[in-house]
This record gives C-alpha cells, sequence and structure tokens, in this order.
C-alpha cells in the first residue's frame, strides 16, 4: 500500500430538500482496500456511493480523488469531460441490475470492448482478443462472446458487468449491491471471483450492501449507516465479532442462522 | 402574375426562410454538428423528404436551376413531385443534368459526375443521429457528442464484424467530419461516403421530422469510420451497367422477367443517359441493337 489515500471523503452531506440522505461523513480510502457501506434500506448507504462516484452533487463537504499523476482533485469541480473519462477509465461502477450497467442489445465481446473503443482502441483484433481474455476470467466460456447479454444468466450477466468495468484497469470500483438478485450459489462464486480480482488487480473498492456475509467476505473495513448517519466504523472482523453500537449489534444479531 | 392570391416565392414564408438559414448559417460554421431549428409542417409526409424541402426552399432563388434525384434516379416519384412543387412555388428553371443545376436535392445518393464549386447538395435525412440506434436517449447523445465520446460508434462497427466477419454497413455508413464531429450522412449507400470527403460543393442536410440540419461546407475532410485491421471500404461491383457498361458506378439490380433474369444498370440515371448518348453501351442495350 501507498502512502497517500486514494480517496478523501470529507464532512459529504446530501439533502433531499428537508429529508436526509446521508450526513456529515468523513473517511479516507487507501489502494488496495476494499470498504463495505452497511446498513438497512433508506440509511443513506447508496447515496452515500453515488456523491462518491459523482453520479449526486453533494449538499455540502468534499470528496477529493488523487489522480494517477500525483495530484489531488475536489470531484465537484472537475468538468464534466474529465469526470466522464475519469469514470470509464480509472473507476469503475457495477449496477445491483446488470441490465443499467450493459448494453443489453450488443454483444458480450463488444459489452468489454466498449471501454476500450472509447479510450481510442482501433484494432478490432486486439480489442477482441483482450475481451476474450477477460470473460476467460470471468469464466464465462469464450464461445459466448458473441451472444448477446439477454441471452445470459443473471449471475453470467453481474460477471460480464463486472468484466466490462475492469478491462481499462480501474484503481476504484464501485459496487452498488453486487450480489443482490442472485440465488446464494451464484452469490458465492461471484463473491469468490470478485475476492480474487480485487486480489490480483490490487483494486480499491468501495462495496455498499445489506448483506453482511458479503461485507464479511470481501471487506477489510466497514461502515455502519442508520439515518444517513455512519454509526460505527472499523476493521470489518472488529465490527461484526464484535459491534459496540447497540444498532449494529442488532443487525449482526439478526442473521439468520441455518 | 394573375391577381389571385399565390404562393409567396419557394412555399415558406420570409420569416420561415430566415430562421431557416441561420441554422445553415450555423451548421456551416460548425461542420457535422446537428443545428436544431422549428420545422415546419410541409405539403407532404415526413420521410419524404420534409428536411430537405425546407433547405432548398430557405436557399433558392429565381436563378436557380435545381436537380432533384431520389435513389439516384430523376424520374422517380419523389423526385418528380418535389421538383414540379418547386417549379410550382417558385417558378425556377429545373433539369435533369447534374452538370447545368446550381441546387440539387437527393435522397440516398450523390451524383456520380463530380460536383463543381457553386453547387450546392442538399440531402433529406430521416435520422439524423449516428448514435440513435445504440443511444435512444437524445439528452445522452447530445451530450455524447459535445464531449466527443464517440467510442459507442465503434461498438456497432465491432457488432457488424463479429457477426458477419466484415464491416456490414452498407449505407449511413458513419462519418467523423473535420476531425471533430461524427456525423450520419444520411441513408446514402458508403460508395458515396469517399465523395463527401474534399468535395467543392456544399453540401446541406435537412431532417424535417427530427428537426435538425446540419452541412459539409466545401473542402471539408470527412473520414469514414473503421479498424485498423478491417480498413473502410465501397462496394464493388462485379459487372458494369448493362446499359451504359460503365464501371466504377454505383449500380441497382432490376429484375427483368420471374426465371431470374436480372440486370444491373446505373443508379445514377443523368450519368447513364448521358454515357449512353455518348456512343458507350453495356452489353444489354448492344443485344437489343444487334436484335433490332
Amino acid at each position: 500500500m501507498s502512502a497517500v489515500p486514494l480517496l478523501k471523503v470529507n464532512d459529504v452531506s446530501k439533502f433531499y430538500g428537508s429529508r436526509i440522505g446521508c450526513r456529515n461523513v468523513s473517511f479516507e480510502l487507501w489502494p488496495g482496500e476494499v470498504l463495505a457501506i452497511v446498513g438497512e434500506s433508506g440509511s443513506g448507504k447508496t447515496t452515500l456511493l453515488s456523491c462518491l462516484s459523482t453520479r449526486l452533487m453533494p449538499s455540502s463537504g468534499v470528496v477529493e480523488y488523487h489522480m494517477r499523476d500525483g495530484q489531488y482533485r475536489d470531484l465537484a469541480r472537475m468538468g464534466e469531460a474529465e469526470r466522464r473519462f475519469l469514470m470509464r477509465t480509472d473507476w469503475g461502477f457495477v449496477h445491483q441490475n446488470p441490465a443499467d450497467g450493459l448494453r443489453m442489445t450488443v454483444s458480450a465481446g463488444a459489452n468489454v470492448g466498449e471501454r476500450l473503443m472509447a479510450v481510442g482502441d482501433r484494432h478490432y483484433g486486439n480489442i477482441r482478443a483482450t475481451a476474450t481474455d477477460w470473460l476467460r476470467r470471468v469464466e464465462i466460456e469464450e464461445d459466448r462472446i458473441d451472444d448477446q447479454p439477454r441471452a445470459f444468466s443473471g449471475g453470467m450477466r453481474q460477471r460480464l458487468q463486472i468484466a466490462r468495468n475492469l478491462v481499462t484497469s480501474p484503481r476504484l470500483v464501485f459496487m452498488d449491491e453486487p450480489t443482490g438478485g442472485l440465488d446464494v450459489s451464484v452469490q458465492a462464486r461471484l463473491l469468490d471471483l470478485v475476492r480474487g480480482l480485487v486480489h490480483d488487480l490490487g483494486l480499491s473498492a468501495i462495496i455498499v450492501t445489506h448483506d453482511l456475509a458479503v461485507a464479511r467476505l470481501l471487506s477489510h473495513r466497514m461502515m455502519v449507516m442508520k439515518d444517513g448517519l455512519v454509526i460505527e466504523q472499523g476493521l470489518t472482523d472488529r465490527v461484526l465479532d464484535d459491534p459496540r453500537e447497540p444498532y449494529t449489534q442488532l443487525l449482526v444479531s439478526s442473521i439468520l442462522q441455518v | 402574375m394573375t391577381d389571385l392570391a399565390t404562393y409567396n416565392f419557394a412555399y415558406l414564408d420570409e420569416q420561415t426562410k430566415r430562421m431557416i438559414r441561420r441554422a445553415i448559417l450555423k451548421a456551416i460554421s460548425i461542420p457535422g454538428y446537428q443545428v436544431p431549428f422549428a420545422s415546419r409542417e410541409m405539403p407532404m409526409p415526413y420521410g419524404w423528404g420534409t428536411g430537405g424541402v425546407q433547405v432548398t426552399a430557405a436557399i433558392l432563388g429565381p436563378d436557380d436551376v435545381l436537380k432533384v434525384i431520389d435513389q439516384g434516379a430523376d424520374d422517380t416519384t419523389n423526385a418528380v413531385s418535389i421538383r414540379a412543387f418547386f417549379q410550382k412555388v417558385a417558378n425556377v428553371a429545373v433539369t435533369t443534368k447534374t452538370r447545368e443545376a446550381t441546387i440539387i436535392q437527393t435522397r440516398h445518393r450523390i451524383p456520380e459526375e463530380t460536383l463543381t464549386a457553386g453547387q450546392t447538395l442538399v440531402y433529406q435525412v430521416p435520422i439524423p443521429e449516428p448514435l440513435r440506434f445504440l443511444e435512444p436517449r437524445e439528452t445522452e447523445t447530445r451530450k455524447m457528442h459535445a464531449l466527443e465520446e464517440y467510442g459507442l460508434m465503434h461498438v456497432k462497427l465491432y457488432e457488424d464484424i463479429a457477426r458477419n466477419g466484415h464491416i456490414a454497413t452498407t449505407y449511413a455508413y458513419p462519418v467523423k467530419v473535420e476531425g471533430r464531429y461524427v456525423m450520419d450522412p444520411s441513408p446514402t449507400p458508403k460508395f458515396d461516403n469517399p465523395k463527401m470527403h474534399m468535395s467543392e460543393a456544399l453540401q446541406l442536410f435537412g431532417a424535417g421530422r427530427e428537426k435538425r440540419i446540419y452541412a459539409v461546407p466545401p473542402y471539408t475532410e470527412v473520414v469514414s469510420l473503421d479498424f485498423e485491421d478491417h480498413p473502410f471500404e465501397i462496394q464493388h461491383f462485379d459487372k458494369p451497367c448493362a446499359l451504359c457498361g460503365a464501371e466504377h458506378v454505383y449500380l441497382d439490380e432490376v429484375v427483368l422477367d420471374d426465371k431470374g433474369g436480372r440486370m444491373f444498370v446505373c443508379s445514377d440515371t443523368d450519368h447513364c443517359e448521358d454515357r449512353r448518348e455518348h456512343g458507350h453501351a453495356g452489353h444489354l442495350l448492344a443485344q437489343q441493337e444487334a436484335a433490332e
């Protein structure tokens, strides 16, 4: 790990009129670190993720990103062109619903290749080779490269979405409930895959989830949110094994044991 | 002139023409950029060239000589009716000769004869947005044009190669204008794309239903998009035109009988007739003459 944080979040709040989305959130994300944001529905997890990933503008507070040139940049002050470029090269965003993140009417290969073409790759053979390689890495068979995601199962779509995001070797990936809507065995496989990729590529990731098992498996550190506030944060194992706040204790104790 | 009420010159009122001319000027200043304009109802249905007709009406003067083609032909319904329309409402001279025309309104073709300085080619455009079939949101495509995010255009070409082994787009083949805007050259065959590059003539595009005007000024770089390992190429025909024997022109297939007989003839009728007048003959014409 390098000595400076990748993302610095300082006192970020988002209000929807008089309603609170999230309030006074501050943290730092370090290179190679996976942070989980957990909490119940409506606790502000997704609002926070949207503020961090510039999909929403925070009402107050500053989010700074450590660019590849070594400078910290305030995301809110970046031009739209630069922000969009950042989003499709140095960042990834994995949606809960793969249809939101994929182009459902073009082939899997083109879905993976789109980012490459967007940054100026103009060699069909190379694009296809990279796409093939990435499909293999996310355990999709090579002969499915010309199939549309419509023909894929939910788990495959989600894996394809991950491949599409990782093809430009981003440094930071945002994931919004990546395993939501998948059955348990597919979830397990996906989690295994994500964990391997994050480890191999040295990715930093921010994962929003309400599933504590996902947080346990993937994340190094976690934040617990309630009513828009971060009520507890720390190393994942510490928070889950020794929750301090009453609400966290409730959350941990309400996991179904089979 | 009789005392009867008549149309304003070239049908449109002067304020409308002014508005369209302003849009055209803006379009010429920013080659390939789609300028919105307040498209009017025209006395013909959408899809029959309402955009092209409005552009033509706005630039037409009493001294102009108008030629109208539809798929290269001067004698098909669309061409005949638009030509008749302007004869009636503007009383301008019309012609079928590419060389003599000052304004050529076209649907689907660029004439074979090289256009020269002073001529204006007006295209009728159904869907001006090249990104439309991949990105249905207008807000998003406008942003993509503004930020020059054209990766998606190559996704379409990628899909072509993945499915067919080569770039199978044969018409409305996307081009990049002056190194900046990606533009849909309207449904002209890609055969005509190279003619747009550095053309001496002014090229104007009007989309009536979609309310957009765009332009390629004379001597503008127009480059067809492609991949390094799958370069752009135009259609090639095995045989010359059956009537005039022309090679390296765009040919239409014409079915002759119900026994599989067919011939390929120039799609540009003026070009074909001109060649025949100058004594060129294709194999079918030669046979016919021999029979007589």
